[in-house]
């Protein structure tokens, strides 16, 4: 069931948590609503379950408005932050419990809700902890309850809130794996609430970026990933590294850093992102730009290389970070503290007067070059 | 009831009115709370409200000002002052004690700091001024150290007390099992001196709720009543306390004379209360970072 | 604990003196008075102490203050949850100013308690003028000591529940709604079962007040030995009469309830801390 959210806004006393917020959730897809703390995401998310009410919008599943609905009659699956497993019920009896609450006509009899409880307790692995209490589960163990919980009544759409926010990384990897198996499967609509950008690109189909109760990018994750659209979801989708300077002369220039650049008004202020696998490294500078930096670190851990590096005669607020692979770093063994420039792929740049990036691609510049001599 | 027809969704309920509550029995829970507060808190207010109206204010003020009254307000304000301050440090040690050490008995000690709040007063009241009277288990040791307890104004602090040590205990402990042993231990790793790590690390977390506790405490002896009568003597201007005033005024049908007495009592109860809530409602939020 | 070598007043000398100081303070002030109570009922012997607690007029003491008692302690159990549910569930301009309210008991000396119901229910009273024409009386008489025992220990059960049911929070609560139960489901399901255990100990604190509270009981009650003396008031009676032993026997009563109250306590505490540690209660559904 498709998923529509019609301008919605809310207030928190004097804060806006949402401010006129449409958005559409299309069917069988799994949407994260990806942003920082106090960016609106979870009141978003508890509207659109109707444990929220808004201030102005309407929410439509499906095209009938259920704004008006309790969420006891929305028929959706919730999953909190939490769990909020019932304490005092057995794992059986929690996943049971919304089928109990059925009304008479509509309730299955009691050795059909054994079965279905059962069913439930295979799919989330788990048919041996049926009589144990939620304090005797780990936390992936519970939270695997909880959604079997909110699967019972079979809705049509699953809600979850940060749902692998309190877990470590090594279980948030198995079961990011493991509800995006089940969600393949069973194909209901789904929205889950994340900060994590790397939980967002690699669990959803769909990516709505928000900020400060407002919607700033929704895409796929490939797509959001290659065509970020604002400042915000550059720094929020992970490290960037920023060149902030004055275009002078085809060249954005700070201190003894420059980088070429295409027809851009000049004497304006301009911020050239890159991201750490988009910048490479040289022994020497080359002909498209001038970016001299220091080795502070380097770190071997994981399937590529990171390499943190300072700026030399230029400033920028963060440390830079290149990603190379194991191989390169071997064929061109740079070492701490030795002096490198920076050669450009591929940037994004901001001026001041668009909010914007426009892509750069000097491989291609380079490519032009390189025939011309 | 309307039914969306294409999809089947629930029927809408409450058409028209957005349900500004998820979890049920608001009206149900609030109508019973509300309904309560009423008739039992605040109706039998305004019996003293008409009865003290009932006055002229010089007629008021006489009967508030009487010698022997005010002389009651003071006996009970230097008495119940006493008896919370030494509830303060009592409290404080017990607490700290239960918190800090393990020891046998240590249970025992535990669960016997609520016996004044189970222990009905009067019977706290008897039995406190047998044990100090002047043949008594204590009164007679007090006596050959010459120290008259019972039937002295000594006697009420010894029934305020009693009667309000849990306070201070109960106030302190659970903010003493919070504190942070990392602070400590950063103190003492630096090289500071027990007494001076109390003083600047732990105290300063403790005395909000000593504050409280030791408010709380004044409170209850204000008012208290039952424990006090069997071992105060009750002797006019010397050991008479404010509640015995107003029972005093009860028994010989000055109701009016016993109303203007309770309005000032009830005035400053309420004050205390408001302020001990406001001041704990203030430390909280300082506590939790707001 | 390699840990407590680094914290403070854990030297053996300030230990042992601080533990001495704690236990010899406890036992003067809280142990021995409670032992006192029960030398004095039982001193003169056993066959003493029964004929002093089957006496006719203490019998009649026990069964008004146990009367008082179950008809305050359901009423102030509806009250104290009702209020909790409301006010640890729901945000409403006044909230606050209702939290303070309940405390009101705490703070109000029992004799003024007493003295506002019988200036209001009393026959000069603008309530009880009109009641008294009806022929209702209340003050002297057991509805009044109902009322005032009412008023003083409406707090109890709402104390206790109030600051659980808000370190639990609602979430759970809010999982049954989304799962579509009703809200009487939710309640004895969900809600129920993580409140009961101070739920209990409220009952316990509202019936060790009412079965005791002295102060507000003397104010309208009117001490009519048979009728409406409850047993403090009769202990007083007793002490008054020089009948000491007589005094204690009843006084022991009521210190039997205090202990026992004192055992429930630390046993709900023990339920609770179990709870906490993971172990769940009774097994199955």
């Amino acid at each position: 069931m498709s998923i529509t959210i019609d301008q919605i806004s809310k207030n928190f006393g004097g804060f806006q948590a949402l401010n006129n917020v449409s958005l559409d959730i299309p069917e069988g897809q799994l949407t994260a609503l990806l942003g920082p703390s106090g960016s609106g995401k979870t009141t978003l998310l508890r509207i659109i379950a109707g444990l929220e009410s808004s201030d102005s919008g309407r929410i439509l599943f499906g095209g009938d408005d259920v704004s008006q609905l309790h969420v006891r009659d929305r028929n959706i699956g919730f999953v909190f932050q939490h769990y909020a497993l019932f304490r005092h019920l057995t794992v059986a009896e929690n996943i049971a419990f919304g089928l109990e609450s059925l009304p008479r006509k509509q309730r299955p009899s009691k050795p059909d809700i054994r079965q279905r409880v059962a069913r439930l307790l295979e799919m989330i692995q788990l048919p041996e902890l049926a009589k144990r209490y939620p304090a005797q589960l780990s936390g992936g163990q519970k939270q695997r309850v909880a959604l079997a919980r909110a699967l019972a009544t079979q809705p049509r759409i699953l809600l979850l809130d940060e749902p692998f926010g309190a877990l470590d990384a090594k279980v948030r990897k198995d079961l990011r794996r493991w509800l995006r198996a089940l969600h393949d499967e069973y194909h209901f609509t789904s929205i889950f609430v994340t900060h994590d950008q790397e939980e967002a690109l690699e669990l959803s189909d769909q990516v709505v970026v928000m900020s400060q109760g407002k919607v700033e990018q929704v895409n796929s994750p490939t797509g959001l990933y290659a065509r970020p659209e604002s400042r915000f979801v550059f720094d929020f989708l992970g490290h960037v590294n920023v060149l902030a300077g004055v275009v002078k002369g085809q060249k954005l220039v700070q201190g003894d850093a420059w980088v070429s650049l295409p027809a851009v008004r000049n004497d304006q202020e301009a911020q050239l992102y890159l991201r750490p696998h988009e910048v490479q490294l040289a022994r020497t500078p080359c002909a498209q730009a001038k970016l001299p930096l220091r080795i502070e670190a380097i770190s071997l851990i994981g399937s590529e290389v990171r390499i943190e590096l300072a700026p030399e005669g230029w400033q920028s607020d963060e440390i830079w970070e290149i990603g190379m692979s194991h191989a390169e770093f071997a064929r061109q063994n740079p070492a701490r503290g030795e002096f490198w420039y920076a050669v450009p792929g591929v940037g994004h740049l901001f001026v001041a007067d668009s909010a914007q990036p426009r892509t750069i691609d000097w491989q291609y510049t380079e490519a032009a070059n390189a025939s011309s001599m | 009831m309307t039914t969306s027809a294409q999809t089947g969704v629930a029927p809408v309920r409450r058409l028209g009115r957005r349900h500004k509550r998820v979890l049920p029995g608001f009206g149900l829970s609030l109508g019973i709370s509300l309904f309560f507060v009423s008739l039992v808190l605040l109706l039998p207010m305004t019996g003293l409200v008409v009865e003290a109206s009932g006055m002229t204010w010089d007629q008021f003020w006489f009967t508030v000002t009487d010698p022997r009254v005010v002389e009651s307000y003071k006996v009970t304000l230097w008495t119940a002052l006493a008896a919370s301050l030494f509830n303060g440090l009592f409290g404080l040690l017990l607490a700290w004690v239960l918190v800090r050490y393990e020891f046998p008995g240590k249970r025992l000690i535990d669960a016997v700091v609520d016996l004044p709040f189970a222990l009905p007063t009067a019977v706290a009241g008897i039995t406190l001024a047998t044990l100090f009277s002047q043949n008594g288990w204590y009164g007679q040791w007090l006596a050959k150290a010459g120290l008259e307890v019972a039937f002295t104004p000594l006697g009420i602090v010894v029934a305020m007390a009693f009667t309000s040590i849990p306070f201070v205990v109960r106030t302190v402990q659970p903010v003493l099992e919070e504190l942070s042993p990392a602070d400590e231990e950063a103190a003492v790793s630096l090289g500071a001196s027990d007494g001076r790590v109390f003083r600047k690390v732990i105290f300063p977390s403790l005395w909000p709720a000593m504050v409280t506790g030791v408010a709380l405490s004044f409170t209850r002896s204000l008012g208290e009543f039952g424990a006090i009568i069997f071992i105060a003597g009750n002797t006019p201007y010397v050991s008479e306390v404010t509640s015995l005033m107003i029972f005093i005024r009860l028994q010989e049908y000055d109701y009016a004379a016993a109303s203007a007495i309770a309005a000032m009592v009830l005035l400053a109860s309420l004050i205390l209360l408001f302020s001990i809530n406001l001041w704990q409602g203030r430390y909280l939020r300082r506590l939790e970072g707001r | 604990m390699a840990s407590h070598n680094r914290r403070i007043g854990d030297q053996p000398w300030v230990r042992r003196s601080l533990i001495g100081l704690a236990m010899a303070l406890t036992i003067i002030l809280l142990v021995i008075p409670v032992v006192l109570i029960f030398v004095q009922a039982l001193g003169t012997g056993w066959s003493t102490f029964a004929g002093n607690v089957l006496d006719e007029y203490t019998l009649d003491a026990i069964g008004l203050t146990l009367f008082v008692a179950a008809l305050t302690v359901p009423l102030n159990l509806v009250f104290g949850t009702a209020l909790a549910w409301s006010v640890t569930r729901f945000r409403f301009p006044g909230r606050k100013l209702l939290i303070t309210l309940i405390d009101i008991p705490f703070a109000v000396s029992p004799v003024v308690a007493g003295l506002l119901y019988l200036l209001l229910y009393g026959r000069n009273g603008w309530l009880g003028g009109w009641l008294s024409t009806h022929d209702v009386q209340l003050m002297f008489a057991w509805p009044g000591i109902v009322m005032v025992t009412v008023f003083v220990t409406c707090p109890f059960v709402a104390r206790e529940l109030i600051p659980l049911m808000q370190q639990q929070g609602s979430e759970e609560e809010e999982a049954g709604v989304v799962l579509g139960a009703s809200g009487w489901r939710i309640f004895r399901k969900i809600t129920l079962p993580n409140i009961k255990w101070a739920l209990i100990y409220g009952v316990v604190l509202t019936n060790a007040r009412a079965v005791g509270e002295f102060g507000a009981v003397s104010v309208v009650s009117g001490n009519i030995r048979g009728e409406t003396n409850t047993l403090p008031l009769h202990v007083e009676l007793l002490y008054q009469d020089y009948n000491i032993a007589g005094a204690f026997a009843s006084a022991s009563l009521l210190a039997g309830i205090a202990i026992l109250t004192l055992i429930a306590k630390a046993f709900v505490e023990w339920r609770q801390s179990q709870t906490e540690d993971a172990a769940p209660e009774e097994g199955g559904a």
